[in-house]
């Protein structure tokens, strides 16, 4: 009788070990720290947001493991690049770690050819079915996460630098959410390669990942986005911290879908079909991803109306952003709507996901480009 | 269900149709946009303000029954599996699963069924045990609360919708049907506004805007419908005491705050509060946000430069953003409208684009207005302006609305001052000096005694009338002049002698000019030729200039004006509870998984065996499902044989 039971699923705080307990008090005590240090500078919100990311990364950190080497990872050089630039900003062209590795520009750029490597990898390991190649893939993609949320880290403490005014998190504009963009897509993969001990599809995804990467170097080299610039008044709200990177959950898991979906398709139809995971695999993960990006889409958009409720005087305006957001939620309610209560499968809904993302697209960017509106924060 | 999909891809092409095409916009603009046809086209549609469309409104409301419908008809069946365990399942039916397996075991009836009901408790399975054949059928149940999700998903989308309806201008909407209310199109002040125009306190639901100036106050807003307008009464009175901008260190704005005064009968003390973007104020369930700014009245003093004429004196002249000046007698008079006035203007002003922003000081709108109502707009900047290296005073000029600005370019001397170019195109431009200035340049050009008088006079004369042409229409009317007088072929070498005499002109003039104004004579070096080169084309360009004047802003006494906005939305409570519930339906319907477990238990009499029949199954059949049913699968068998 008793030999089953520890083959039982057990509840989440009975598998912890001393490692995830040291990893929460570190965390925590990070946040009572700082709480201790700066309090004078937030209001109510940020306290609750500072140790609500305490709690928020201790959990990630107990229900997926990695997170803890990545987070204490991103911590350890992000302090380090802080203490190295002594609160002078000239010191990014000085010293040797930050101007060739982790000042932000230098991360960031990291970022990108790590991405970019990593991509390659992937593919070459799906061609010469080599396990050992996608394992280095995977790796590239870990390294390639890490730098790119130092970059963002040291470029919110670099703001500062520039003057305390000025100072902001690194989610405000175009350049900074393509960041963003690109690490929840590839950190959204890495979760599902894990959980379904599937390499195959990171060549898939990263190239969704890659498109951001170029953007982002076209931007930075073309137009100087990389540039940190002041916040307009209509962004300076604690909302931001909330709202915007919710979004990105949402776009980075529909991205993630749609790649899936493609994988799907070419598999359907034979091609790569031996080297790709079986069809419902995919079908699975295309579903986790839109399912997770739906309901954090949905608490995105929410959070914006409660944003907007307080600085542009309505809830919904009808602004081309909201209404576009709109559809992206309506188009993916209907995938759902059909998949779970109508049970439709196969390549339809492969499909679907595909061109789902260039609606998704449209919202993000399009909007950006071609319609004004109340978002004009990202002009290209 | 497939109309109410039908109807939601209506709504959503009408969504996207809203926006692209700019919403709320005055009418003229569309007229101008799309010709006539097509405006009362799209007008009787109600494309303008697609999202307060009669029809998209009864969309919305249709969508609304349609799924309150939905949920009265499929809930009370939700509610019903959720607590149902199915424990009357036929055995046939349950022989028919995808998912079932079959075990024999020798232990005894009751240790069986206290080991099976162990294997369900332990993971989260709730059952129900029937007496079957002999035997006995336990039913279990596993997140039924997923059901839950389809209807706090549903009603979610009700309540939402109910919410943004009350918010939305129905009521208005039914009276204008019912003709008590009608738009306000003309601009009249708002105490002058009808009755039938004006939305009363009691108005549940409103989104107004109120501009007010530095000093003054108002209890009206005013609600913009179609191409007019409807005026809001407010319980109480809002005056603006202060308005700022503040500004990053590199002229950015950085916050927009009013300091505001509210008076209300109600109220012992009136109420002082400061309001800024995101942090609006609540006051008797009226929300007043700062929404936007603009100029207030800003008084302004000029320098008012005849242009075309010959004289090279100023006259003051004073004007106020919003009021008007005529200038000239009754019959051939301009009025100028001065429209706006901005303290700071980030511009990039380097030649590549490349270069950093920065400001570059004030300037100010205004429109010249000819007696037949013809209107040019202009834009003139207070400070001059450097570009290429080299500063000019900049004034932009534009026909209508629709076109780009059109910049001339005036040059300062080295005092920063118009002086010098002033003083030169007075001379160049009148025509009782050009005798002189050509004297003074065939005295330069053909040094020597008067050897061949004839000739010196043959190209004094040829100055006089080339600059009479340049006085007449720039380089424009130089050119016309080749193309009559010169044969095709010769006209480039004509063109760069003509030139050249001219500039050589316009050197001897702005020495004349500085001669009778008391200056030294100036050299002859680089600066002052690029000057002159400035000064010229300058000169040439106000005869596309459109207004026989420059205005030059000497200084300004700004007056802000705050742009509020007041909200009044009842359906915000609703709107925010059903986005709760939707977050909560949603993640119950997608993470809460319903499974069912049926166990069979009979005892084969011939063997005094116990057998066993493991089903599973799930209202969603997928990989989880697959995963699960294996794995209790072998854990069964495991449990069974040990």
């Amino acid at each position: 009788m008793n030999t089953l039971s520890y083959e039982l699923p057990q509840p989440l705080l009975k598998r912890l070990n001393w490692l995830d307990w040291l990893y929460a008090l570190l965390l925590n005590l990070g946040a009572v720290y700082a709480f201790m240090h700066y309090s004078q500078f937030m209001d109510a919100y940020e306290i609750g947001f500072l140790f609500g990311a305490g709690l928020l990364f201790t959990w990630l950190g107990w229900w997926w493991k990695p997170m803890r080497a990545l987070v204490i990872g991103v911590g350890v050089l992000s302090l380090a690049a802080i203490a190295l630039y002594d609160g002078d900003a000239a010191r990014a062209g000085q010293s040797f770690f930050l101007k060739y590795l982790i000042a932000s520009q230098s991360a960031v750029m990291w970022m990108n050819v790590l991405f970019v490597l990593a991509m390659l990898t992937y593919w070459l390991g799906l061609f010469s079915r080599s396990e050992f190649t996608a394992k280095v893939a995977s790796s590239l993609t870990w390294a390639a996460v890490l730098m790119g949320y130092i970059g963002l880290m040291v470029r919110w403490y670099e703001s500062y630098l520039i003057a305390p005014d000025v100072g902001h998190i690194p989610v405000s504009n175009l350049y900074e959410v393509f960041i963003l963009f690109c690490l929840i897509t590839a950190l959204m993969y890495l979760y599902y390669e894990q959980r379904y001990q599937t390499r195959q599809l990171g060549g898939f995804v990263l190239v969704v990942v890659n498109a951001a990467v170029g953007f982002i170097l076209w931007y930075t080299f073309d137009r100087g986005a990389h540039e940190i610039q002041p916040l307009v008044p209509a962004l300076q709200s604690y909302w931001m911290k909330i709202h915007v990177p919710a979004n990105f959950i949402g776009y980075g898991a529909f991205s993630l879908a749609a790649m899936v979906g493609s994988a799907y398709l070419l598999a359907n139809r034979g091609i790569l079909a031996s080297r790709l995971p079986a069809l419902s695999i995919l079908d699975d993960v295309m579903y986790k991803a839109i399912a997770i990006g739906f309901a954090f889409f949905t608490i995105a958009t929410i959070l914006g109306a409660l944003w907007a409720a307080e600085a542009w005087g309505g809830y919904w305006s009808w602004d081309p952003k909201e209404t576009w957001a709109l559809i992206v939620w309506l188009n993916y309610a209907a995938w759902l709507h059909l998949r779970l209560v109508k049970g439709l499968r196969g390549p339809v809904l492969a499909w679907w996901a595909v061109v789902g993302l260039l609606v998704t697209t449209f919202a993000f960017l399009g909007v950006n480009m071609f319609l004004s509106g109340l978002h004009s924060y990202g002009e290209l | 269900m497939r109309f109410a999909v039908s109807l939601l891809t209506v709504l959503g092409v009408a969504s996207i149709i809203g926006t692209v095409l700019k919403q709320n916009e005055p009418y003229a603009n569309y007229i101008i946009q799309f010709g006539q046809f097509w405006f009362e086209l799209f007008n009787l549609l109600g494309l303008y303000d697609v999202y307060h469309a009669l029809w998209f409104l009864l969309i919305l409301l249709f969508l609304v029954i349609s799924t309150s419908l939905c949920i009265y008809r499929n809930s009370p069946q939700m509610l019903r599996d959720l607590r149902n365990y199915r424990e009357n399942a036929t055995s046939v039916s349950l022989r028919s699963f995808s998912h079932q397996a079959s075990y024999t075991t020798t232990a005894s009836a009751e240790a069986l069924r206290a080991q099976l009901l162990q294997f369900l408790t332990l993971r989260g399975f709730r059952y129900r045990i029937q007496p079957r054949d002999g035997g006995e059928l336990i039913a279990a149940k596993a997140g039924s609360y997923q059901r839950l999700g389809y209807i706090f998903t549903h009603a979610a989308i009700v309540v939402i919708c109910v919410g943004g309806l009350m918010d939305g201008n129905l009521p208005f909407k039914v009276q204008e049907m019912l003709g008590h209310k009608k738009i306000e199109t003309l601009d009249v002040p708002a105490s002058q506004v009808p009755p039938e125009s004006r939305m009363g306190v009691g108005n549940l639901s409103f989104r107004a805007n109120m501009t007010l100036p530095e000093g003054s106050s108002a209890d009206v807003a005013f609600l913009r419908v179609k191409d007019g307008y409807l005026v809001q009464e407010l319980p109480f009175r809002i005056a603006l005491k202060d308005f700022r901008i503040e500004h990053y260190a590199t002229g950015q704005p950085k916050s927009f705050e009013s300091d505001l005064v509210i008076t209300d009968p109600d109220l012992k003390e009136p109420l002082t509060r400061t309001i800024s973007v995101n942090k609006p104020l609540i006051y008797k369930g009226i929300a007043i946000y700062q929404s936007d700014f603009q100029d207030g009245g800003t008084g302004l003093d000029f320098d008012m430069w005849d242009i075309l004429g010959a004289g090279n004196r100023s006259l003051p002249l004073k004007g106020t953003i919003f009021d008007e000046v005529k200038l000239g007698d009754a019959e051939d008079n301009l009025t100028i409208e001065f429209n706006d006035f901005r303290l700071f203007n980030i511009l990039n002003l380097s030649a590549d684009g490349k270069g950093k922003s920065h400001n570059v000081g004030a300037n100010v709108t205004f429109k010249v207005r000819d007696t037949q109502g013809q209107a040019r707009e202009y834009v003139n900047y207070m400070q001059p302006l450097r570009l290429n290296g080299r500063a000019y005073f900049v004034s932009g000029m534009r026909n209508t609305q629709r076109e780009e600005f059109k910049y001339l370019r005036l040059p300062v001397d080295e005092d920063m001052s118009l002086q010098s170019f002033m003083r030169l195109r007075s001379v160049m431009f009148d025509q009782a000096q050009h005798a002189e200035i050509a004297a003074r340049l065939s005295r330069v050009a053909m040094p020597g005694d008067a050897s061949d008088a004839d000739l010196k006079a043959k190209f004094e004369s040829s100055i006089q009338q080339l600059l009479l042409a340049f006085s007449r229409g720039g380089y424009t009317k130089i050119a016309e002049a080749i193309e009559q007088a010169v044969p095709e072929a010769e006209r480039d070498n004509a063109a760069q002698t003509y030139l050249k005499i001219v500039n050589g002109a316009a050197f001897e003039a702005y020495n004349l000019s500085r001669e009778r104004a008391g200056l030294p004579a100036a050299a002859g070096d680089e600066e002052t030729q690029l000057f002159l080169q400035d000064a010229m084309n300058a000169m040439s360009d106000l005869f596309f200039y459109g207004s026989p004047f420059y205005l030059q802003l000497q200084q300004f006494q700004q007056r802000e004006a705050s742009g509020l906005q007041l909200t009044r939305s009842p359906g915000k409570a609703l709107v925010y509870t059903g986005s709760l519930l939707l977050v909560l339906g949603i993640f119950a319907m997608i993470y809460i998984r319903e499974r069912r477990i049926w166990l069979l238990v009979k005892a084969n009499e011939a063997t005094g065996e116990q057998q066993l029949l493991f089903t599973m199954s799930s209202n969603r059949k997928n990989r989880d499902l697959d995963l699960e049913f294996a794995q209790y699968q072998q854990q069964l068998q495991q449990q069974l044989t040990s």
